[in-house]
Protein backbone atom coordinates (compact mmCIF):
# COMPACT_ATOMS: atom_id res chain seq x y z
CA UNK A 1 0.00 0.00 0.00
CA UNK A 2 1.79 3.24 -0.85
CA UNK A 3 1.41 5.80 2.37
CA UNK A 4 -0.45 8.55 1.51
CA UNK A 5 2.13 11.62 2.67
CA UNK A 6 -0.56 14.11 4.44
CA UNK A 7 -0.42 17.49 2.91
CA UNK A 8 0.24 19.22 5.46
CA UNK A 9 3.69 17.64 5.70
CA UNK A 10 4.60 17.69 2.46
CA UNK A 11 3.88 21.42 2.18
CA UNK A 12 6.19 21.56 5.38
CA UNK A 13 9.05 19.89 3.60
CA UNK A 14 8.32 21.82 0.24
CA UNK A 15 8.94 25.42 2.17
CA UNK A 16 11.50 23.85 4.45
CA UNK A 17 13.42 22.81 1.24
CA UNK A 18 13.19 26.20 -0.33
CA UNK A 19 14.05 27.76 2.79
CA UNK A 20 17.16 25.99 3.20
CA UNK A 21 18.15 26.25 -1.35
CA UNK A 22 17.29 29.53 -0.84
CA UNK A 23 19.32 29.78 2.56
CA UNK A 24 22.24 28.20 0.44
CA UNK A 25 21.75 30.92 -2.56
CA UNK A 26 21.55 33.92 0.04
CA UNK A 27 24.64 32.61 1.73
CA UNK A 28 26.25 32.60 -1.40
CA UNK A 29 25.35 36.41 -1.55
CA UNK A 30 26.16 37.18 1.45
CA UNK A 31 29.84 35.67 1.53
CA UNK A 32 30.01 38.31 -2.51
CA UNK A 33 28.93 41.18 0.25
CA UNK A 34 30.65 40.87 2.99
CA UNK A 35 33.74 43.56 2.31
CA UNK A 36 30.98 45.87 2.09
CA UNK A 37 29.01 44.86 5.19
CA UNK A 38 31.96 44.32 7.04
CA UNK A 39 33.33 47.93 6.41
CA UNK A 40 29.70 49.48 7.09
CA UNK A 41 29.88 47.56 10.58
CA UNK A 42 33.68 48.72 11.07
CA UNK A 43 32.56 52.63 9.98
CA UNK A 44 29.20 52.20 12.47
CA UNK A 45 31.60 50.51 14.99
CA UNK A 46 34.06 53.46 15.07
CA UNK A 47 31.35 55.97 15.12
CA UNK A 48 30.11 55.31 18.46
CA UNK A 49 32.94 52.93 20.37
CA UNK A 50 36.49 53.95 21.45
CA UNK A 51 38.98 52.22 18.97
CA UNK A 52 40.02 49.50 21.57
CA UNK A 53 36.01 48.58 22.01
CA UNK A 54 35.80 49.04 18.51
CA UNK A 55 38.50 45.94 17.47
CA UNK A 56 37.16 43.75 20.15
CA UNK A 57 33.74 44.24 18.60
CA UNK A 58 34.28 43.50 15.29
CA UNK A 59 37.03 40.50 16.31
CA UNK A 60 33.40 38.97 18.33
CA UNK A 61 31.66 39.61 15.09
CA UNK A 62 34.19 37.90 12.78
CA UNK A 63 34.61 35.43 15.66
CA UNK A 64 30.34 34.55 15.72
CA UNK A 65 30.01 34.90 11.62
CA UNK A 66 33.23 32.54 11.40
CA UNK A 67 31.61 30.40 13.78
CA UNK A 68 28.25 30.38 11.87
CA UNK A 69 29.98 29.50 8.82
CA UNK A 70 31.56 26.47 9.88
CA UNK A 71 29.12 25.35 11.93
CA UNK A 72 26.36 25.32 8.99
CA UNK A 73 28.58 24.72 6.49
CA UNK A 74 29.63 20.88 7.45
CA UNK A 75 25.48 20.50 7.44
CA UNK A 76 25.56 20.97 3.75
CA UNK A 77 28.86 19.18 2.86
CA UNK A 78 27.88 15.89 4.54
CA UNK A 79 24.54 16.16 2.23
CA UNK A 80 26.97 17.34 -0.61
CA UNK A 81 29.11 14.54 0.11
CA UNK A 82 26.65 11.62 0.22
CA UNK A 83 25.10 13.03 -3.18
CA UNK A 84 28.58 12.59 -4.48
CA UNK A 85 29.60 9.21 -3.23
CA UNK A 86 26.17 8.17 -4.36
CA UNK A 87 26.01 9.42 -7.74
CA UNK A 88 30.06 8.10 -8.27
CA UNK A 89 28.45 4.63 -7.30
CA UNK A 90 25.12 5.13 -9.63
CA UNK A 91 22.93 5.59 -6.78
CA UNK A 92 20.76 8.45 -6.24
CA UNK A 93 21.61 9.21 -2.43
CA UNK A 94 19.23 10.79 0.18
CA UNK A 95 16.12 11.67 -1.83
CA UNK A 96 13.15 11.87 0.76
CA UNK A 97 13.59 14.47 3.04
CA UNK A 98 13.17 17.58 0.92
CA UNK A 99 13.61 18.43 -2.39
CA UNK A 100 16.51 15.73 -3.41
CA UNK A 101 17.20 15.28 0.56
CA UNK A 102 18.66 18.35 1.43
CA UNK A 103 16.67 18.41 4.42
CA UNK A 104 18.85 14.69 5.64
CA UNK A 105 21.79 16.10 7.42
CA UNK A 106 18.82 18.55 9.40
CA UNK A 107 17.18 15.59 10.23
CA UNK A 108 20.14 13.40 10.97
CA UNK A 109 21.26 16.57 13.26
CA UNK A 110 17.69 16.35 15.01
CA UNK A 111 18.24 12.44 15.48
CA UNK A 112 21.98 13.03 16.98
CA UNK A 113 20.63 15.57 19.69
CA UNK A 114 17.69 13.56 20.71
CA UNK A 115 19.92 10.77 21.12
CA UNK A 116 21.34 9.47 24.82
CA UNK A 117 24.38 10.33 25.29
CA UNK A 118 25.66 7.20 26.30
CA UNK A 119 29.61 6.89 28.38
CA UNK A 120 31.17 3.51 28.76
CA UNK A 121 31.35 2.16 32.19
CA UNK A 122 35.29 1.49 31.59
CA UNK A 123 36.13 4.68 30.10
CA UNK A 124 38.06 7.24 31.76
CA UNK A 125 35.37 9.72 31.77
CA UNK A 126 36.86 13.00 32.18
CA UNK A 127 38.95 12.46 28.76
CA UNK A 128 36.07 10.72 27.08
CA UNK A 129 34.17 13.83 27.38
CA UNK A 130 36.82 15.61 26.81
CA UNK A 131 37.85 14.51 23.32
CA UNK A 132 35.60 15.72 21.15
CA UNK A 133 35.57 19.13 22.50
CA UNK A 134 39.63 18.93 21.57
CA UNK A 135 39.16 17.88 18.34
CA UNK A 136 36.12 20.39 17.38
CA UNK A 137 38.68 23.34 18.64
CA UNK A 138 41.68 22.21 16.70
CA UNK A 139 39.84 22.04 13.59
CA UNK A 140 37.85 25.32 14.35
CA UNK A 141 40.55 27.68 16.27
CA UNK A 142 42.82 27.29 12.96
CA UNK A 143 39.80 29.47 11.08
CA UNK A 144 41.36 32.62 12.83
CA UNK A 145 44.26 33.22 10.96
CA UNK A 146 42.12 32.27 7.54
CA UNK A 147 42.13 35.65 5.82
CA UNK A 148 38.97 36.18 3.54
CA UNK A 149 39.70 39.18 1.88
CA UNK A 150 41.81 42.80 1.96
CA UNK A 151 41.79 43.18 5.70
CA UNK A 152 39.18 40.44 6.49
CA UNK A 153 40.89 37.98 8.91
CA UNK A 154 40.02 37.61 12.69
CA UNK A 155 43.46 37.58 13.71
CA UNK A 156 46.19 39.19 11.59
CA UNK A 157 48.90 37.28 13.36
CA UNK A 158 52.33 37.17 11.94
CA UNK A 159 53.14 33.48 12.66
CA UNK A 160 49.93 32.66 11.04
CA UNK A 161 51.23 29.57 9.58
CA UNK A 162 53.04 28.00 12.23
CA UNK A 163 49.83 28.78 14.10
CA UNK A 164 47.56 26.81 11.36
CA UNK A 165 50.19 24.04 11.61
CA UNK A 166 50.21 23.62 15.51
CA UNK A 167 46.34 24.52 16.11
CA UNK A 168 45.60 21.70 13.56
CA UNK A 169 47.58 19.03 15.10
CA UNK A 170 45.25 19.41 18.58
CA UNK A 171 42.82 17.30 16.52
CA UNK A 172 44.66 14.47 16.14
CA UNK A 173 45.44 14.77 20.20
CA UNK A 174 41.89 14.41 20.72
CA UNK A 175 41.48 11.92 18.46
CA UNK A 176 44.54 9.69 20.47
CA UNK A 177 42.42 11.08 23.81
CA UNK A 178 38.93 9.61 22.36
CA UNK A 179 40.64 6.12 21.40
CA UNK A 180 42.87 5.74 24.90
CA UNK A 181 39.72 7.22 27.04
CA UNK A 182 37.18 4.82 25.19
CA UNK A 183 38.58 1.57 26.82
CA UNK A 184 37.77 -0.09 23.37
CA UNK A 185 40.13 -2.47 21.90
CA UNK A 186 38.98 -0.43 18.32
CA UNK A 187 38.91 2.62 19.68
CA UNK A 188 42.63 2.23 20.88
CA UNK A 189 43.99 1.30 17.67
CA UNK A 190 42.22 3.80 15.68
CA UNK A 191 43.50 6.02 18.31
CA UNK A 192 47.46 4.70 18.08
CA UNK A 193 46.95 5.02 14.25
CA UNK A 194 46.13 8.45 14.03
CA UNK A 195 48.82 9.36 16.17
CA UNK A 196 51.53 7.10 13.55
CA UNK A 197 49.77 9.04 10.59
CA UNK A 198 50.37 12.85 12.43
CA UNK A 199 53.94 11.84 13.37
CA UNK A 200 54.36 11.17 9.65
CA UNK A 201 52.73 13.91 7.65
CA UNK A 202 53.44 16.63 10.07
CA UNK A 203 56.36 17.00 8.30
CA UNK A 204 55.79 16.80 4.81
CA UNK A 205 53.29 19.50 5.54
CA UNK A 206 55.41 21.75 7.16
CA UNK A 207 57.90 21.50 4.39
CA UNK A 208 56.20 22.17 1.63
CA UNK A 209 54.65 25.29 3.87
CA UNK A 210 58.13 26.29 4.31
CA UNK A 211 58.98 26.35 1.10
CA UNK A 212 56.02 28.62 0.29
CA UNK A 213 57.17 31.07 3.68
CA UNK A 214 60.76 30.88 1.52
CA UNK A 215 59.28 32.13 -1.08
CA UNK A 216 57.30 34.96 0.49
CA UNK A 217 59.62 35.39 2.95
CA UNK A 218 56.54 35.78 5.84
CA UNK A 219 54.55 33.57 7.97
CA UNK A 220 51.24 35.92 7.82
CA UNK A 221 48.74 34.20 5.77
CA UNK A 222 47.79 37.47 3.91
CA UNK A 223 51.38 38.29 3.10
CA UNK A 224 51.18 35.24 1.46
CA UNK A 225 47.92 36.35 -0.57
CA UNK A 226 49.32 39.98 -1.12
CA UNK A 227 52.53 38.36 -2.49
CA UNK A 228 50.22 36.23 -5.30
CA UNK A 229 48.24 38.89 -6.70
CA UNK A 230 48.70 40.72 -10.02
CA UNK A 231 50.45 38.92 -12.58
CA UNK A 232 48.52 38.07 -16.21
CA UNK A 233 44.90 38.11 -15.61
CA UNK A 234 45.68 37.82 -11.78
CA UNK A 235 46.21 34.30 -11.99
CA UNK A 236 49.81 33.51 -13.27
CA UNK A 237 51.04 34.84 -10.09
CA UNK A 238 49.62 32.07 -8.02
CA UNK A 239 52.32 29.88 -6.44
CA UNK A 240 51.09 27.16 -8.09
CA UNK A 241 52.54 28.42 -11.35
CA UNK A 242 55.80 29.79 -10.01
CA UNK A 243 59.12 27.96 -9.58
CA UNK A 244 59.11 26.25 -12.87
CA UNK A 245 56.32 24.28 -11.89
CA UNK A 246 57.84 22.53 -8.98
CA UNK A 247 55.13 24.21 -7.07
CA UNK A 248 52.71 22.06 -8.82
CA UNK A 249 54.31 18.82 -6.85
CA UNK A 250 54.02 21.03 -4.06
CA UNK A 251 50.82 21.98 -4.43
CA UNK A 252 49.89 17.93 -4.66
CA UNK A 253 51.95 16.72 -2.13
CA UNK A 254 50.63 19.90 0.13
CA UNK A 255 46.48 18.46 -1.13
CA UNK A 256 48.09 14.84 0.18
CA UNK A 257 48.66 15.80 4.00
CA UNK A 258 46.03 17.36 3.91
CA UNK A 259 43.98 14.50 2.88
CA UNK A 260 46.25 12.51 5.85
CA UNK A 261 45.82 15.39 8.21
CA UNK A 262 41.68 15.55 8.10
CA UNK A 263 41.61 11.75 8.41
CA UNK A 264 40.33 11.57 4.65
CA UNK A 265 40.16 8.34 2.03
CA UNK A 266 42.79 7.08 1.08
CA UNK A 267 44.38 7.93 4.49
CA UNK A 268 41.47 7.28 7.07
CA UNK A 269 42.99 4.41 8.72
CA UNK A 270 42.07 6.57 12.19
CA UNK A 271 38.60 5.06 11.34
CA UNK A 272 38.82 3.02 8.87
CA UNK A 273 35.03 1.26 8.84
CA UNK A 274 35.48 -2.30 7.62
CA UNK A 275 38.87 -3.10 10.20
CA UNK A 276 38.52 -0.90 13.47
CA UNK A 277 34.51 -0.81 12.94
CA UNK A 278 34.38 3.46 13.76
CA UNK A 279 38.33 3.18 15.02
CA UNK A 280 38.40 6.30 17.47
CA UNK A 281 34.73 7.59 17.58
CA UNK A 282 33.32 3.57 18.23
CA UNK A 283 31.74 4.32 21.80
CA UNK A 284 30.66 7.66 21.03
CA UNK A 285 27.09 8.72 20.58
CA UNK A 286 24.91 11.36 19.84
CA UNK A 287 26.23 15.17 20.05
CA UNK A 288 29.54 14.04 21.28
CA UNK A 289 29.77 12.13 17.67
CA UNK A 290 28.43 14.57 16.00
CA UNK A 291 31.38 16.69 17.30
CA UNK A 292 33.60 14.55 15.48
CA UNK A 293 31.90 14.46 12.79
CA UNK A 294 31.74 18.22 12.12
CA UNK A 295 35.41 18.60 13.45
CA UNK A 296 36.03 16.06 10.21
CA UNK A 297 34.24 18.67 8.26
CA UNK A 298 35.90 21.71 9.27
CA UNK A 299 39.31 20.61 8.70
CA UNK A 300 38.60 19.63 5.59
CA UNK A 301 37.14 22.96 4.65
CA UNK A 302 40.23 24.51 6.67
CA UNK A 303 42.66 22.02 4.96
CA UNK A 304 41.59 22.89 1.55
CA UNK A 305 40.85 26.96 2.18
CA UNK A 306 44.99 27.04 3.54
CA UNK A 307 45.60 24.97 -0.18
CA UNK A 308 43.89 27.62 -1.91
CA UNK A 309 45.22 30.33 0.15
CA UNK A 310 48.95 28.76 -0.06
CA UNK A 311 49.19 28.00 -4.41
CA UNK A 312 45.45 29.14 -5.80
CA UNK A 313 46.18 32.69 -4.82
CA UNK A 314 43.48 32.95 -1.77
CA UNK A 315 40.89 35.35 -2.52
CA UNK A 316 42.69 37.01 -5.31
CA UNK A 317 40.46 35.87 -8.31
CA UNK A 318 41.00 37.05 -12.04
CA UNK A 319 38.03 38.78 -12.30
CA UNK A 320 36.80 39.94 -8.91
CA UNK A 321 38.55 39.37 -5.56
CA UNK A 322 36.90 38.87 -2.59
CA UNK A 323 35.83 36.16 -0.04
CA UNK A 324 33.50 34.58 -2.57
CA UNK A 325 36.75 33.72 -4.65
CA UNK A 326 38.14 32.18 -1.69
CA UNK A 327 34.87 30.23 -1.06
CA UNK A 328 34.61 28.88 -4.78
CA UNK A 329 38.29 27.63 -4.75
CA UNK A 330 37.87 25.73 -1.32
CA UNK A 331 35.06 24.28 -2.29
CA UNK A 332 36.18 23.02 -5.54
CA UNK A 333 39.40 21.92 -3.63
CA UNK A 334 36.70 19.64 -0.91
CA UNK A 335 35.14 18.58 -4.26
CA UNK A 336 38.28 17.04 -4.89
CA UNK A 337 38.59 15.61 -1.69
CA UNK A 338 35.17 13.58 -1.32
CA UNK A 339 35.94 12.47 -5.55
CA UNK A 340 39.24 10.85 -4.09
CA UNK A 341 37.56 9.45 -1.14
CA UNK A 342 35.41 7.49 -3.41
CA UNK A 343 37.78 6.39 -6.03
CA UNK A 344 40.60 4.84 -4.34
CA UNK A 345 40.85 2.25 -1.38
CA UNK A 346 42.17 2.32 1.94
CA UNK A 347 46.08 2.41 2.63
CA UNK A 348 47.71 0.14 5.06
CA UNK A 349 49.42 1.56 7.52
CA UNK A 350 52.85 -0.02 6.31
CA UNK A 351 52.21 1.59 2.74
CA UNK A 352 51.29 4.80 4.62
CA UNK A 353 54.35 5.21 6.31
CA UNK A 354 56.28 3.75 3.67
CA UNK A 355 54.36 7.00 1.21
CA UNK A 356 55.25 9.24 3.95
CA UNK A 357 58.51 8.45 4.35
CA UNK A 358 60.28 7.27 1.51
CA UNK A 359 57.67 9.70 -1.07
CA UNK A 360 56.54 12.71 0.61
CA UNK A 361 59.80 13.90 2.83
CA UNK A 362 62.31 13.68 0.09
CA UNK A 363 60.12 15.16 -2.56
CA UNK A 364 59.12 17.76 -0.29
CA UNK A 365 62.51 18.43 1.01
CA UNK A 366 63.55 18.71 -3.12
CA UNK A 367 60.61 21.63 -3.71
CA UNK A 368 61.88 23.27 0.04
CA UNK A 369 65.76 23.33 -1.52
CA UNK A 370 64.77 24.56 -5.16
CA UNK A 371 62.90 27.10 -3.52
CA UNK A 372 65.38 28.00 -1.55
CA UNK A 373 68.37 28.08 -4.15
CA UNK A 374 65.67 30.03 -6.41
CA UNK A 375 65.32 32.63 -3.42
CA UNK A 376 69.17 32.88 -2.92
CA UNK A 377 69.95 33.36 -7.00
CA UNK A 378 66.68 35.51 -7.51
CA UNK A 379 67.58 38.18 -5.29
CA UNK B 1 66.38 4.54 -8.09
CA UNK B 2 64.72 3.14 -11.64
CA UNK B 3 61.87 1.69 -9.00
CA UNK B 4 61.17 4.68 -6.86
CA UNK B 5 60.54 6.83 -10.07
CA UNK B 6 58.42 3.92 -11.90
CA UNK B 7 56.69 3.80 -8.77
CA UNK B 8 55.89 7.24 -8.39
CA UNK B 9 54.65 6.98 -11.93
CA UNK B 10 52.68 4.33 -11.44
CA UNK B 11 50.83 5.72 -8.57
CA UNK B 12 49.81 9.40 -10.43
CA UNK B 13 48.67 7.04 -13.35
CA UNK B 14 46.73 5.06 -11.71
CA UNK B 15 45.38 7.76 -9.62
CA UNK B 16 44.44 9.44 -12.70
CA UNK B 17 42.66 6.91 -14.50
CA UNK B 18 40.81 6.02 -11.16
CA UNK B 19 39.61 9.76 -11.38
CA UNK B 20 38.63 10.09 -14.64
CA UNK B 21 36.43 6.55 -14.17
CA UNK B 22 34.59 8.09 -10.99
CA UNK B 23 34.39 10.80 -13.04
CA UNK B 24 32.60 9.90 -15.64
CA UNK B 25 30.33 7.98 -13.01
CA UNK B 26 29.39 11.19 -11.43
CA UNK B 27 27.11 11.96 -14.54
CA UNK B 28 25.98 8.17 -15.41
CA UNK B 29 22.35 7.45 -14.91
CA UNK B 30 21.48 6.20 -11.37
CA UNK B 31 20.20 2.52 -11.80
CA UNK B 32 18.48 3.04 -8.66
CA UNK B 33 14.32 2.99 -9.07
CA UNK B 34 12.67 4.82 -6.25
CA UNK B 35 10.75 2.69 -4.06
CA UNK B 36 7.43 5.37 -4.09
CA UNK B 37 6.48 8.17 -4.99
CA UNK B 38 4.61 9.38 -1.99
CA UNK B 39 2.60 11.87 -4.74
CA UNK B 40 2.09 9.70 -7.27
CA UNK B 41 -1.11 7.12 -7.04
CA UNK B 42 -0.66 3.73 -6.24
CA UNK B 43 -0.73 2.34 -10.26
CA UNK B 44 1.49 4.85 -11.42
CA UNK B 45 4.36 4.44 -9.09
CA UNK B 46 4.04 0.59 -9.32
CA UNK B 47 4.87 0.95 -13.14
CA UNK B 48 7.31 3.19 -12.53
CA UNK B 49 9.39 0.47 -10.47
CA UNK B 50 8.17 -2.30 -12.75
CA UNK B 51 8.30 -0.47 -15.97
CA UNK B 52 5.44 -1.72 -18.09
CA UNK B 53 4.11 -3.67 -15.57
CA UNK B 54 6.45 -6.73 -16.98
CA UNK B 55 9.04 -7.84 -13.88
CA UNK B 56 12.58 -7.24 -14.71
CA UNK B 57 14.60 -10.31 -15.10
CA UNK B 58 14.93 -13.12 -12.14
CA UNK B 59 13.05 -10.76 -9.66
CA UNK B 60 11.00 -13.24 -7.08
CA UNK B 61 8.20 -11.76 -5.65
CA UNK B 62 4.87 -13.71 -4.37
CA UNK B 63 4.15 -16.92 -5.46
CA UNK B 64 0.28 -17.41 -6.90
CA UNK B 65 -0.53 -20.84 -8.43
CA UNK B 66 -3.17 -21.70 -11.25
CA UNK B 67 -4.97 -24.63 -9.15
CA UNK B 68 -7.19 -25.05 -12.03
CA UNK B 69 -4.03 -26.22 -13.70
CA UNK B 70 -2.50 -28.05 -10.88
CA UNK B 71 -2.05 -31.59 -11.63
CA UNK B 72 -0.68 -32.55 -8.19
CA UNK B 73 2.48 -34.27 -9.15
CA UNK B 74 3.92 -32.69 -5.70
CA UNK B 75 7.03 -31.78 -7.17
CA UNK B 76 6.97 -28.49 -6.03
CA UNK B 77 6.72 -29.42 -2.42
CA UNK B 78 9.70 -31.83 -3.13
CA UNK B 79 11.95 -29.26 -4.21
CA UNK B 80 11.18 -26.76 -1.56
CA UNK B 81 14.07 -25.89 0.91
CA UNK B 82 12.51 -24.77 3.45
CA UNK B 83 9.00 -26.73 3.13
CA UNK B 84 6.78 -23.92 3.14
CA UNK B 85 3.93 -25.89 0.47
CA UNK B 86 2.07 -28.18 1.46
CA UNK B 87 -0.07 -30.33 -0.57
CA UNK B 88 -2.83 -32.60 -0.27
CA UNK B 89 -4.19 -35.29 -2.99
CA UNK B 90 -7.01 -36.98 -3.18
CA UNK B 91 -7.50 -39.66 -6.23
CA UNK B 92 -10.52 -38.47 -8.69
CA UNK B 93 -12.68 -41.04 -9.38
CA UNK B 94 -13.37 -42.58 -12.64
CA UNK B 95 -16.46 -41.83 -13.35
CA UNK B 96 -15.80 -38.22 -12.80
CA UNK B 97 -15.64 -36.07 -16.05
CA UNK B 98 -12.23 -36.05 -17.38
CA UNK B 99 -10.38 -32.49 -16.57
CA UNK B 100 -7.24 -31.18 -18.24
CA UNK B 101 -4.83 -28.59 -17.69
CA UNK B 102 -4.33 -25.64 -19.92
CA UNK B 103 -1.53 -27.30 -21.53
CA UNK B 104 -3.53 -30.50 -22.19
CA UNK B 105 -2.30 -33.00 -19.14
CA UNK B 106 -4.83 -34.77 -17.70
CA UNK B 107 -5.79 -33.80 -14.09
CA UNK B 108 -6.04 -37.80 -12.49
CA UNK B 109 -5.49 -35.85 -8.83
CA UNK B 110 -8.27 -33.92 -6.81
CA UNK B 111 -6.05 -31.09 -5.10
CA UNK B 112 -7.74 -30.79 -2.20
CA UNK B 113 -4.93 -28.73 0.27
CA UNK B 114 -2.30 -26.51 -1.91
CA UNK B 115 -1.20 -23.84 1.32
CA UNK B 116 1.72 -21.88 0.81
CA UNK B 117 2.71 -20.61 4.05
CA UNK B 118 4.87 -16.80 2.55
CA UNK B 119 6.63 -16.23 5.78
CA UNK B 120 8.73 -19.42 5.35
CA UNK B 121 9.09 -18.31 1.45
CA UNK B 122 12.83 -18.13 0.66
CA UNK B 123 11.82 -17.21 -2.99
CA UNK B 124 14.87 -18.62 -4.10
CA UNK B 125 11.60 -19.87 -7.31
CA UNK B 126 12.75 -23.76 -7.03
CA UNK B 127 9.44 -24.84 -6.94
CA UNK B 128 9.04 -22.41 -10.13
CA UNK B 129 11.11 -24.70 -12.37
CA UNK B 130 10.15 -28.29 -12.32
CA UNK B 131 6.23 -27.86 -12.62
CA UNK B 132 5.15 -29.52 -15.31
CA UNK B 133 1.59 -27.70 -16.25
CA UNK B 134 3.65 -24.09 -14.75
CA UNK B 135 1.21 -22.92 -12.97
CA UNK B 136 3.04 -21.94 -9.83
CA UNK B 137 4.24 -18.86 -10.42
CA UNK B 138 6.41 -15.53 -8.85
CA UNK B 139 3.91 -12.36 -9.48
CA UNK B 140 4.92 -8.87 -9.49
CA UNK B 141 3.04 -8.62 -5.92
CA UNK B 142 5.64 -7.52 -3.20
CA UNK B 143 3.59 -5.69 -1.12
CA UNK B 144 2.08 -7.89 1.36
CA UNK B 145 2.48 -7.24 4.63
CA UNK B 146 0.41 -8.48 7.13
CA UNK B 147 -0.30 -7.77 11.32
CA UNK B 148 -1.08 -11.38 11.89
CA UNK B 149 1.48 -14.25 11.13
CA UNK B 150 -0.85 -16.50 10.32
CA UNK B 151 -2.21 -14.63 7.46
CA UNK B 152 1.03 -15.25 5.30
CA UNK B 153 -0.36 -18.81 4.85
CA UNK B 154 -1.90 -18.57 1.32
CA UNK B 155 -4.62 -21.34 0.72
CA UNK B 156 -4.83 -22.01 -3.13
CA UNK B 157 -7.02 -25.47 -3.11
CA UNK B 158 -10.62 -25.33 -3.96
CA UNK B 159 -11.77 -28.34 -4.10
CA UNK B 160 -13.34 -29.55 -0.48
CA UNK B 161 -11.56 -32.79 0.70
CA UNK B 162 -14.11 -35.37 0.64
CA UNK B 163 -16.14 -36.06 4.22
CA UNK B 164 -14.53 -38.69 6.19
CA UNK B 165 -16.49 -42.28 5.91
CA UNK B 166 -19.53 -42.22 7.36
CA UNK B 167 -19.73 -44.61 10.14
CA UNK B 168 -21.74 -47.94 9.17
CA UNK B 169 -24.37 -47.26 11.85
CA UNK B 170 -25.38 -43.51 10.27
CA UNK B 171 -25.42 -45.46 6.33
CA UNK B 172 -27.80 -48.37 7.92
CA UNK B 173 -29.97 -45.41 9.16
CA UNK B 174 -31.45 -43.89 5.89
CA UNK B 175 -31.73 -47.59 4.69
CA UNK B 176 -34.02 -48.42 8.00
CA UNK B 177 -35.66 -44.79 7.19
CA UNK B 178 -36.61 -45.64 3.43
CA UNK B 179 -38.00 -48.88 4.60
CA UNK B 180 -40.69 -47.73 6.72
Amino acid sequence: MALKRPALEATISNALSALVVGGAAGAVVVIALIPMIAGLIRDGLAARLTPTMTSVASIAIGVGATVFLITQLPIFLIWLERKIAAHIQDRLGPMRVGWHGVLQSFADGLKLLFKEDIIVDGADKFLFKLAPFLTIMGAFAAFAVLPWGEGLVISNLNIGLLYAIAITSLGAIGILMAGWASNNKYALYGGMRSAAQMVSYEIPTAIVILSVVVQVGSLNLSDVIAAQQGGVGGVTNWFIFRLYGLNVIGFILFFICGLAETNRNPFDIPEAESELVAGFHTEYSGMRFAFFFLAEYGAMFFVAALTAVLFLGGWSGPFFSGPLVLFVKTLALVFVQMWLRWTLPRLRVDQLMALCWKYLIPISFVVLIAAAIDGVVGS
Amino acid sequence: MKNYLSNIWVTAKTVTIGMIITFKHLFTRSVTQQYTSEELPEERWKSSIVPDGVLQDRSRMRLHVKIEDCIGCKQCEKVCPVDCITITTEKREKTEAPLFAADGTAIKQKVVQFDIDMSLCCYCQLCVYPCPTECIVMTPEFEFAETLKSNFLYRFAKEKPAPPEPPKEEVAEPVAAGGS
